[in-house]
């Protein structure tokens, strides 16, 4: 599978303040890569040097096998971006605004079939002032969709957006897939990420720190399964004791860590071999929210450590 | 650049305009309103003594003393009696700056003892339309006591005294036939100005300048589009300045091809000025600041509302650095004066400084960032 895009050891610097610190990862085509990461961790800068729509400091960038910046004009033709917060001439209506794009690309596409396509065939002639939230962001979607690009930049597309239009996002960009198109998917939600995306690469500090899929990035840096059932700390002692497994009591649930499979099997008949009293029991995964929050704590340690904080 | 991406930004900002009810009230209400209200404050005949100069040729007949006599008596006007020749009166009256004059001609006694039509002629100055009306009226007032009481006897007489009026300088031009070419030269400045100063730093602002940069459409043919939509805006303001000024106030002016490049030409200015002084501005609210620098000056010392003569010797040479002076003045050279090389070389000025702002705007608005 070739890549969509390329990344070399890319770096941005903003005075002294290094922005994007020499990230390298890759695309395939025809996937959809999240690209998460917290609030102000260089996502943004990354994503619109990718767009051609901010000059590097160094490293080498491929989009589509052009550079950005210096073939923008080009790449433009075949890529389609939302930005975040997406805004537009306040009295257009997606009709008209298609047919704008339209003219300004030379595509034939329908607008009524795009809008269709995003779900808002219904506000075809509404102008943008009187759209909610989430219709403007479909709005920005269906026109970045005009000139059918090969590759779709959504920067955080679902943000501030209720779960209703949230899905319904979702669901466009599960359909872009479909068609063949690479998504480049930035986004807050990490339960967004793990449902759509097929690789994941979280950036902090300007630097990346955990990339492959969803299931890879957990498998690497989640913690391990865990049973939980309600008992007493006398079933944490003896299930120490009887299976050497770290038990540990919490809000009156007993938790173990299961190294494999095999162990919820284990520890379920030495519950139930103690006599004591226990009720209803639950497996939990860490999910990418959880590894998330992890590396991303531990980046921060790490960042005051080495900023002499206590 | 391509025509087809100029037509479609075209169509999205009339669009855009047209569903605006502000802009349109600036644009087509607000016209007639301007001109409506500079045309009334200056042609009434407000309060105040105006000097009278007269040139009294009936060789101071009893009836004209007794004419200017009555003239005096009215308090709003004092007569100044001069000895000059008629050739001379209005040229006298420009070098010694005064606004109006009365010329009563030789056989002004025979012709009212006779009852034969006698004209007396009024020199105004249409720059200072406030003194001419309370001359005028005046002159008027006592034209009709004359040819009531001191002539006829009788209501029913048909009036012997009348006058005719001409210009303190040559031609007879009213204040309103200088304000046309003013307000649209005002019109010309503000609208583009405002405007494109607010669309640079709000559009940078809300992003939008990011999604046309992901376009195929360039600056240039987006401020080109916007020149076009101005310059459409001018002539359907022109049209409706015009037209208020020759209903409401019978302005006079001479509608010639030669005003249509300052219609094109203005607007080429002022909208690319107008994108410039947004684009060197780092928020909108020093956007709107350094706009009204530049405009404020020049939407009142170009000779939008005054002309740029009655003014002090050094505002006048301040002026002439203006581009709207250009404008203006170019206008006027078209519209009353028929001068055709001031003219030109009026439109090669604004046309020169035309292109170089609109290079430097296209130069330095940028739709991405470094």
């Amino acid at each position: 599978m070739s890549a969509a895009i390329e990344v070399d050891g890319l770096v941005k610097h903003y005075g002294t303040l290094a922005a994007v610190d020499g990230i390298r990862f890759s695309v395939p085509s025809g996937t959809v890569f999240a690209f998460l990461g917290p609030i102000g961790a260089g996502k943004t800068t990354t994503t619109e040097i990718l767009e051609g729509l901010r000059r590097r400091t160094s490293g080498e960038v491929r989009v589509l096998g052009l550079d950005p910046w210096t073939e923008g004009t080009e790449l433009h033709r075949r890529i389609g971006v939302i930005p975040q917060d997406f805004r537009f001439f306040d009295k257009i209506t997606p009709k008209e605004a298609i047919e704008y794009y339209r003219a300004l690309f030379g595509t034939k596409v329908d607008p009524k079939v795009l809008l269709e396509q995003v779900a808002l065939a219904d506000k075809i002639n509404s102008r943008y002032d009187t759209l909610s939230g989430g219709q403007k962001q479909k709005f920005g979607l269906a026109l970045a969709l005009t000139n059918d690009p090969e590759i779709c930049f959504l920067d955080e597309p679902t943000t501030g957006l209720d779960p209703q239009a949230r899905r319904a996002i979702w669901a466009v960009i599960r359909n872009l897939k479909r068609e063949g198109r690479t998504v480049f998917l930035t986004t807050h939600y990490l339960e967004e990420a793990e449902l759509l995306a097929d690789q994941v690469a979280i950036i902090d500090h300007g630097k990346i720190i955990a990339a492959g899929s969803p299931a890879e990035i957990i498998e690497a840096h989640g913690q391990p399964a865990r049973m939980s059932v309600e008992g007493s700390p006398a079933l944490a002692e003896y299930l120490r004791m009887n299976l050497g497994a770290a038990a540990v009591v919490e809000d009156g649930k007993v938790s173990v860590s299961l190294s494999d499979k095999g162990d919820a099997l284990k520890v379920l008949t030495a519950i139930e071999a103690s006599g004591l009293p226990w009720t209803s029991f639950t497996t939990t995964k860490d999910t990418l929210e959880d590894v998330f929050v992890r590396l991303v704590g531990q980046m921060d340690e790490g960042a005051l450590k080495s900023q002499g904080a206590p | 650049m391509r025509l087809r991406n100029i037509a479609a930004d075209f169509r999205i900002v009339s669009r855009t305009y047209f569903r605006n009810p502000v802009a349109l009230f600036f644009s087509l209400i607000f016209p007639i309103i301007l001109i409506s209200m500079f045309g009334l404050i200056f042609s009434s005949t407000g309060g105040g003594t105006v000097t009278l100069v007269v040139l009294n040729e009936d060789h101071n007949s009893h009836d004209s003393v007794a004419f200017l006599a009555a003239l005096n008596s009215t308090h709003v006007v004092t007569v100044q009696v001069v000895s000059v020749s008629t050739q001379n009166f209005s040229s006298y009256l420009g070098q010694n700056d005064q606004p109006t004059g009365l010329v009563i001609p030789d056989g002004f006694q025979s012709d009212l003892t006779n009852r034969t039509p006698v004209n007396l002629t009024l020199y105004t100055d249409p720059e200072d339309a406030s003194s001419a009306g309370i001359a005028e009226g005046a002159v008027q007032g006592v034209a009709a006591y004359f040819n009531l009481q001191a002539v006829c006897g009788q209501a029913s007489c048909a009036p012997v005294v009348g006058y005719n009026t001409a210009n303190v300088g040559s031609q007879v031009y009213k204040y309103i036939d200088y304000l046309i070419p003013g307000l649209i030269g005002f019109a010309i400045l503000t609208s583009p100005m405002f405007s494109m100063v607010d669309i640079a730093s709000s559009y940078r602002k809300d992003g939008i300048f990011r999604e046309l940069s992901l376009t195929p459409i360039t600056r240039a043919e987006w401020l080109t589009s916007r020149i076009l939509w101005y310059v459409a805006l001018t002539f359907v303001t022109s049209g409706i300045m015009i037209g208020a000024g020759v209903l409401l106030f019978g302005a006079h002016v001479t509608l010639t091809a030669g005003l249509i490049p300052f219609l094109v030409v203005g607007p080429f200015f002022f909208v690319s000025l107008g994108m410039l002084a947004g684009s060197v501005a780092k928020t909108p609210e020093s956007a709107a600041l350094i706009g009204n620098i530049i405009t404020f000056p020049m939407m009142f010392l170009s000779g939008t509302f005054f002309q740029v003569s009655s003014m002090p010797a050094g505002l006048q040479a301040f002026a002439r650095i203006l581009p709207l002076y250009y404008v203006i003045d170019g206008m006027n050279q078209v519209m009353l004066y028929s001068n055709t090389l001031r003219a030109f070389t009026d439109l090669l000025v604004v046309l020169l400084g035309s292109i170089v702002v609109f290079l430097l705007a296209i130069r330095l608005f940028k739709w991405r960032d470094e």
